[in-house]
C-alpha cells in the first residue's frame, strides 16, 4: 500500500459509552462485541441450501439459452432422458401443463420459468434436467436438442424504442413497443422556473452501469414434496422466507399452511436473493413430478447471466444554480433497462423505487425527475447491490452534478457542499419530491470528513503534484473527490408500501424461558449481517439480559413471525425497531409480575438494566431472571395478568429512517497508463447510535470495497448481438483487498427521533456513498468533467484523449 | 456447480512414464501440472480430454540451477519458487517483476512454468519473459531431447511446436553480463490478464546497448516480440530517446484486438508505454549493477 502522511484512524463516539458486561465479557446491551455467529462459520460448520443432504435427493440443472433472442421452434429432450441416471427433464411444455411456465414478477409483470415460445436474454433457463447427481444432470442437459431461430436483439437501452426495434414482449396481447412505464415525480413547472431564471445551469449524461451482486453463493434451493404428508419443504436462498411462501402459494395454487420455507445460512444476498428464480420453481415442480427431493444450486455462470442485476440507469441531470452557487434546482431524465422481463423488486407504488429521493443532501425548492423504462434482450431484475431501492442511482446523480456544478463555478466541491448542504435546524425535512427526512446534522459530518482528511494539505499537495505533471516530470496526478449522502432505509409505511400487495410491517417474538433466559423469533433473515447478535443485543439493552443469554430464531417460516425479510437496509429499522417494542412489552409485564412479588404497587417501581426496584429502597427489587421464574410458577398474579413472559408484536414504521454520511476518496492516476490507485477513503457514517459498532464498520467496510468495485472496475456490458461479456469471475471483476486502502472511518450520531431505540440502517450506506466519491476523485485527477463508470485504465485514458468509452457495450 | 464431462486420470512417474502414456493414448490425453488453465477449462467444458496424466510426481523437472553458460529451469517449478529464486533474482529481476503480477498466491502455489508456456495463452506473463531473454524450450520424446527457440515454440494461439507424444521438460535461458531486465504490466485489477504487458533486458556495453530482447503478452505482437524495435536498439545509445523510438516502433508494429480490458489505440499505446518503461527500468539496472527489485515495487 502507498504509505500516507495520515496514518488510518478511527474516530467513533459509541466506544466511549460504559456499558457493563456480562461474565462472558459481552456488553449488557449495546457495545463491541464479536459475533455469536462466528462459531459456526469460523469452523466450517456454517449450513447452507447447498450442505442440505436428504435422502433420495436428486439434482437438477438448468440448459440455459446461448443467444439473447431466438425463436424455439423445437426441443428434443429424448437423448437427456436417455441418459443412466436421469429422472426427468422438465420444459416450458411441462411446465405449461401445470399452469407454470409463466410466474408473475416483483413488479406485477411476468417472467418465463422454462421457455414456451421465444428466448428473450442470453442465459435464459430452457430446460430442466434432474438425475442422480450433477455430473449426469450436466451431460444429459447438452444432450437436448433445441432448434433456435435467431432474432435480432435489443441490446442497447438506447435504440430499444427506435420504430424498427423487434418487440420483445409479443407474449404480452395488445403490447407494440418495449416501453415498459413513463413515470415522474416532482413538480415541474415551478422547475422549470428555476432552470428558467438560474444564472447557471449545467448539463450532464451519465450511465450507472449494470452491475450485479454476485454473492459469494450462488443461488439455489432444495424442494422436498412430501407424498405423504403433502408438505412442502424448502430450503432456499431468500432473503425473504415469508414472501416467498405466500408466493409459492399463490401462484402454484399450494395451501400457504403447507409450505415451510427454510433460509438456512445465507453467503451473502445484497438484493440478489429477494425475488424468486425460475430455477426455485424448477426444483419444487421436480419434486412433485419424481416425489423426491430436489436440489438446484445454480453456478457461477448462471448466477452472473440470470439472477438480479443492479442500475443500468441512462441519466440525464441538469443543476441549476446562482452565481455564487446556491443550487435552485435539478432535474433528471432517465432511461431504464429493466432487460426482458420487469422484475425489479420495489415498494408498489413507485415503479422507479425511490429514486425520486434525486435531491440528495441539500436545501433547494424545485425538483423534477421523469423516468422511462425499457425492455432490452438482458437479464431481468434491477435492484440488487445494497442499493436501497435505487438511491444508490439517485445520489450518484446528485454527487456528480455538484462536481460539474462546481466545475463550471470553478469553486471548490467541498465548499459548494458546504454551502448547499441542508441545516439541522430544517428536520425534521420534507423534499420537493415529497420525501420526509427524520433527523440529520449534515454540516457536521461533512466538517469531520474533511478535517479527517486534512483537506487543505491535500489540495495543496495536489497542486504540487500537478505542477510536477505540468512540467514533465511525472506522468501522475492526484485527486480528491467527495460525496454526501442521504439513504433513505427501512421500508415502510403500510400505507405508502408493499410488495405485490404485502404491506412492509414485520413481526417479533419474545419468550423468557422461567431461567431468565430469552428466545426471539424474527421475520427477518440474515445473509450474513449478524442478527443472532445485533438482535440479541437490542433485547439485551432493552431488558438487561446477557446477549448469551438470548437465542435469535430467524429464516425459517414455521418457527417465526411473517414479515417481508431483510433488504433495503430495512432489518434494524423495522425487525429492530419490533424488538424492541416486544422488550419494552415484556418489562412492562415483568413490572406488574415483580410488584406483585414484592407485594408493591406497580408505579412504586423503578427501572434499572435488568432489574426492578422499589423506588426509595433499591435492595428491594427484583432481576428480570427471578421475575422470570416467578411468571412461570405459582405466584398468585393479579385479575386480567397471564402467566409466563411473552411478548408479541407487528411493527409498522412511520417513516424511513435517514442515514447519512461524508466521504473522501483521494487516488492516484498514472496519465500514461490509466492506472488508478484508491490511496485514501475517509467515510463519515451517522447511522444513529451504533447496536454493535463492529459490525457497522464491517458493513461501511464492505460497502466502500463494493464501492471501488462499481467505480473501478465492475460492469456487465452486452455485445449488440445481446452477448453478455461478464459471465465469469474472469470477466466480471469484483474488488480485492489490493486495491483496497486502509478505510478511515469516522462518526456522527444523530438518533432517528421516530424509531423506539433511536437506530437506523447502515447495511447499504456505504455502496450507496462511495462510487461517487471515487469517480468525482479520478476526474478531479485527470481534470475532465465526466467519463462513465467503470474507470478501467482504458476508460481514465481514453477520457483524457477526449473520446470516453461507452461503458455498457462491447468496446470496439 | 460447473463440473467436468467425465475423463480417466493416471499418475506418470516418471518422464518416461509420462510418454510412453502419452503415446498410447494419442491426442485425447492432456498433462497436467498445476492445472490453473486446464482444470477451468474443463469445468466450463471448452476442453474435454479423455485422460489426464498427471506429472507432478515426475523427478527431475523441479529445478533452477546454472549449467554452463545458461540457466536452467525445470518444467514443473512454480510460480511462487520462481517468484523466490535466488539465482532468477540474481540474473534477471524481470521474472520477479512478472511474477508478482501473474494471478494470486494460490495460483502461483500451483501453476508452473511448463503448463504456462504450453498454454501458449496470447496473454500469458512468463511466456512474454521467456521471449525477451530469448530462451528456448528443452522438448522430450521417446527419441530424445530437442531444443527448440522460444520464439518458435509459439506455434499460434494455444498451439505450441510441443507434440503429442511429447513432454515440455525445461526452459533455458543465456546467461550475459552487464544486463538488466524488467517487466511492465497494466491489468485492470489484481490476477486479471494482462491488458497489455512488455519485459525487456539489456545488455550494456559501456552506453552501448549491447545486446536487448523485447517480449510483449496481450498485443498481438507476432512471436511475443518486436525484432524491428530490437534491431534499432542494437548498437546504439541506452538513451531515454533511443527508449522512446523503440515504444514507436512497438506501438506500430503490434496489433491488438479490442476486448473489454480495452480499445486497440489504447492496447497500442500501452505496449509503446510499457515497452519504453521496461527498456528504461532494464538500462537502469543494468548500470547500477544486477540491483534487487526496487522497494517501490515491493508490494505491486
Amino acid at each position: 500500500m502507498t504509505t500516507t502522511d495520515n496514518p488510518p484512524q478511527s474516530d467513533t463516539e459509541a466506544d466511549t459509552t460504559e456499558v457493563p458486561l456480562s461474565d462472558a465479557g459481552n456488553p449488557i446491551g449495546f457495545g463491541r462485541m464479536l459475533r455469536k455467529e462466528d462459531a459456526r462459520f469460523l469452523r466450517g460448520q456454517g449450513n447452507y441450501v447447498d450442505d442440505v443432504r436428504l435422502p433420495g435427493m436428486l439434482t437438477g440443472v438448468i440448459l440455459r439459452a446461448p443467444m439473447a433472442h431466438a425463436r424455439i421452434n423445437s426441443i428434443d429432450t429424448s437423448a437427456a432422458e436417455a441418459v443412466d441416471g436421469v429422472h426427468a427433464v422438465l420444459t416450458g411444455e411441462t411446465l405449461e401443463g401445470v399452469g407454470l411456465s409463466w410466474m408473475p414478477t416483483l413488479s406485477n409483470d411476468t417472467q418465463s420459468v422454462l421457455v414456451t415460445d421465444k428466448v428473450r436474454f442470453q442465459g435464459q433457463e430452457v430446460a430442466f434436467v434432474i438425475a442422480d447427481d450433477e455430473y449426469i444432470a450436466q451431460d444429459a442437459a447438452q444432450r437436448i436438442v433445441v432448434d433456435y431461430e435467431p432474432l435480432p436483439a435489443v441490446a442497447d437501452a438506447k435504440q430499444a424504442l427506435a420504430d424498427d426495434a423487434p418487440l420483445i414482449r409479443d407474449d404480452v396481447e395488445g403490447r407494440t413497443d418495449n416501453k415498459i412505464y413513463d413515470w415522474e415525480a416532482g413538480n415541474k413547472d415551478e422547475t422549470d422556473r428555476a432552470f428558467a431564471d438560474a444564472d447557471v445551469v449545467v448539463r450532464q449524461e451519465m450511465l450507472y452501469p449494470r452491475t450485479h451482486p454476485a454473492p459469494m453463493e450462488t443461488c439455489g434451493s432444495v424442494a422436498h414434496m412430501d407424498p405423504v404428508t403433502g408438505k412442502l419443504v424448502i430450503w432456499t436462498t431468500t432473503q425473504a422466507p415469508h414472501a416467498h411462501r405466500t408466493l409459492y402459494a399463490l401462484v402454484a395454487g399450494l395451501p400457504e399452511h403447507k409450505i415451510q420455507v427454510i433460509s438456512p445460512d445465507i453467503g451473502g444476498g445484497f438484493g440478489n436473493k429477494v425475488g424468486i428464480y425460475p430455477g426455485y420453481v424448477c426444483s419444487v415442480v421436480g419434486s412433485i413430478v419424481t416425489g423426491k427431493p430436489v436440489k438446484w444450486m445454480e453456478d457461477r455462470a448462471g448466477n452472473l447471466m440470470s439472477t438480479s442485476f443492479a442500475r443500468d440507469y441512462h441519466m440525464t441531470g441538469e443543476i441549476a444554480s446562482t452565481a455564487d452557487g446556491t443550487i435552485t434546482g435539478l432535474r433528471v431524465d432517465v432511461l431504464a433497462d429493466h432487460g426482458a422481463f420487469n422484475g425489479v423488486a420495489q415498494p408498489t407504488k413507485y415503479p422507479a423505487g425511490f429514486f425520486h429521493i434525486f435531491t440528495g443532501s441539500y436545501d433547494y425548492g424545485a425538483a423534477h425527475c421523469n423516468v422511462r423504462a425499457v425492455y432490452t434482450n438482458k437479464a431481468p431484475g434491477g435492484v440488487a447491490y445494497a442499493c436501497s431501492f435505487r438511491i444508490t442511482e439517485a445520489v450518484y446523480l446528485v454527487e456528480r452534478m455538484v462536481d460539474c456544478l462546481a466545475d463550471e463555478l470553478d469553486m471548490d466541491p467541498a465548499e459548494l457542499r458546504m454551502k448547499n448542504l441542508l441545516q439541522p435546524e430544517q428536520f425534521p425535512y420534507t423534499t420537493p419530491t415529497g420525501w420526509e427526512y427524520d433527523s440529520g446534522d449534515y454540516p457536521r459530518a461533512l466538517q469531520k470528513a474533511l478535517d479527517m482528511a486534512g483537506y487543505e494539505a491535500l489540495r495543496d499537495e495536489q497542486a504540487d503534484v500537478r505542477a510536477a505533471y505540468d512540467n514533465g516530470e511525472s506522468t501522475m496526478l492526484m485527486g480528491i473527490g467527495l460525496s454526501f449522502f442521504t439513504e433513505g432505509v427501512g421500508a415502510g409505511p403500510r400505507k405508502h408500501m408493499d410488495i405485490l400487495g404485502l404491506g412492509m410491517a414485520d413481526g417479533c417474538e419474545l419468550r423468557i424461558h422461567p431461567t431468565g433466559k430469552a428466545i426471539l423469533r424474527i421475520s427477518v433473515q440474515s445473509q450474513g449481517q449478524g442478527h443472532e447478535t445485533t438482535f440479541a443485543q437490542i433485547v439485551s439493552q432493552e431488558l438487561g439480559i446477557p446477549p448469551e443469554d438470548i437465542e435469535v430464531v430467524h429464516g425459517d417460516t414455521d418457527n417465526t413471525p411473517f414479515g417481508l425479510g431483510t433488504y433495503g437496509s430495512r432489518s434494524t429499522p423495522v425487525s429492530g425497531a419490533a424488538a424492541a417494542v416486544v422488550s419494552h412489552r415484556i418489562r412492562d409485564k415483568a413490572r406488574i409480575i415483580a410488584a406483585t412479588a414484592l407485594e408493591c404497587d406497580p408505579d412504586d417501581l423503578e427501572w434499572e438494566p435488568g432489574r426492578w426496584f422499589v423506588r426509595g429502597a433499591p435492595e428491594q427489587g427484583q432481576t428480570i431472571q427471578e421475575t422470570a421464574f416467578a411468571a412461570h410458577g405459582s405466584l398468585e398474579l393479579p385479575e386480567g395478568v397471564e402467566g409466563h413472559l411473552d411478548a408479541q408484536t407487528v411493527y409498522n414504521p412511520p417513516n424511513l429512517t435517514y442515514p447519512f454520511g461524508a466521504y473522501i476518496c483521494v487516488t492516484d492516476v498514472d496519465t500514461a497508463t490509466g492506472e488508478v490507485k484508491v490511496r485514501r477513503f475517509i467515510a463519515v457514517d451517522d447511522c444513529g447510535p451504533r447496536i454493535n459498532p463492529m459490525i457497522v464498520e464491517g458493513q461501511v467496510h464492505g460497502g466502500l470495497a463494493d464501492g471501488i468495485g462499481m467505480a473501478l472496475m465492475e460492469v456487465m456490458a452486452f455485445d449488440r448481438d445481446g452477448n453478455h461479456l461478464g459471465g465469469s469471475f474472469m470477466d466480471y471483476l469484483l474488488p480485492t483487498s489490493m486495491e483496497c486502502p486502509s478505510w478511515e472511518l469516522g462518526e456522527t450520531v444523530t438518533p432517528s427521533p421516530h424509531h423506539p431505540i433511536g437506530v437506523k440502517g447502515v447495511g447499504e450506506s456505504a455502496t450507496v456513498g462511495s462510487p461517487p466519491a471515487v469517480v468525482n476523485s479520478v476526474l478531479d485527477a485527470i481534470g475532465v468533467r465526466h467519463a462513465d463508470m467503470p474507470l478501467t485504465p482504458a476508460a481514465v485514458w481514453r477520457a483524457m484523449q477526449g473520446s470516453p468509452l461507452r461503458t455498457d457495450l462491447a468496446i470496439e | 456447480m460447473q463440473v467436468p464431462e467425465t475423463f480417466d486420470y493416471e499418475r506418470a512417474s516418471t518422464v518416461e512414464d509420462a510418454i510412453q502414456r502419452l503415446t498410447a493414448h494419442g491426442d485425447e490425453a492432456r498433462v497436467i501440472a498445476g492445472g490453473h488453465s486446464l482444470l477451468p477449462m474443463m469445468k466450463l467444458r471448452l476442453a474435454v480430454p479423455e485422460v489426464l496424466i498427471d506429472i507432478n510426481d515426475l523427478p527431475g523437472l523441479d529445478h533452477v540451477r546454472l549449467d554452463g553458460d545458461e540457466l536452467a529451469i525445470g518444467a514443473l517449478v512454480r510460480h511462487a519458487a520462481i517468484l523466490d529464486d535466488p539465482i532468477l533474482g540474481e540474473h534477471y529481476p524481470i521474472f520477479a517483476d512478472a511474477e508478482r503480477k501473474i494471478a494470486d498466491p494460490l495460483v502461483r502455489n500451483r501453476g508452473t512454468i511448463g503448463g504456462s508456456l504450453c498454454q501458449a495463452d496470447p496473454a500469458e506473463d512468463l511466456s512474454a519473459v521467456v521471449t525477451a531473454l530469448k530462451g528456448s524450450c528443452v522438448i522430450q520424446s521417446a527419441n530424445g531431447r530437442r531444443t527448440v527457440p522460444m520464439r518458435e515454440f509459439h506455434t499460434g494461439p494455444w498451439e505450441t511446436a510441443v507434440g503429442d507424444a511429447e513432454l515440455l521438460v525445461e526452459v533455458r535461458i543465456p546467461v550475459r553480463t552487464s544486463v538488466g531486465s524488467s517487466y511492465h504490466k497494466v491489468e485492470r485489477r489484481v490476477g486479471d490478464w494482462a491488458v497489455a504487458a512488455a519485459g525487456a533486458f539489456v545488455q550494456l556495453d559501456g552506453d552501448t546497448i549491447a545486446a536487448v530482447g523485447l517480449g510483449l503478452s496481450a498485443v498481438g505482437a507476432p512471436d511475443m516480440t518486436c525484432p524491428d524495435a530490437e534491431q534499432a536498439l542494437v548498437g546504439g545509445p541506452a538513451s531515454a530517446e533511443a527508449f522512446a523510438e523503440a515504444a514507436r516502433i512497438v506501438h506500430d508494429a503490434v496489433s491488438p484486438t479490442a476486448d473489454q480490458r480495452g480499445p486497440v489505440d489504447y492496447k497500442r499505446h500501452l505496449a509503446g508505454e510499457l515497452t519504453r518503461r521496461a527498456l528504461t527500468d532494464a538500462a537502469r539496472r543494468a548500470r547500477s549493477g544486477s540491483d534487487p527489485v526496487d522497494s517501490e515495487e515491493g508490494n505491486a
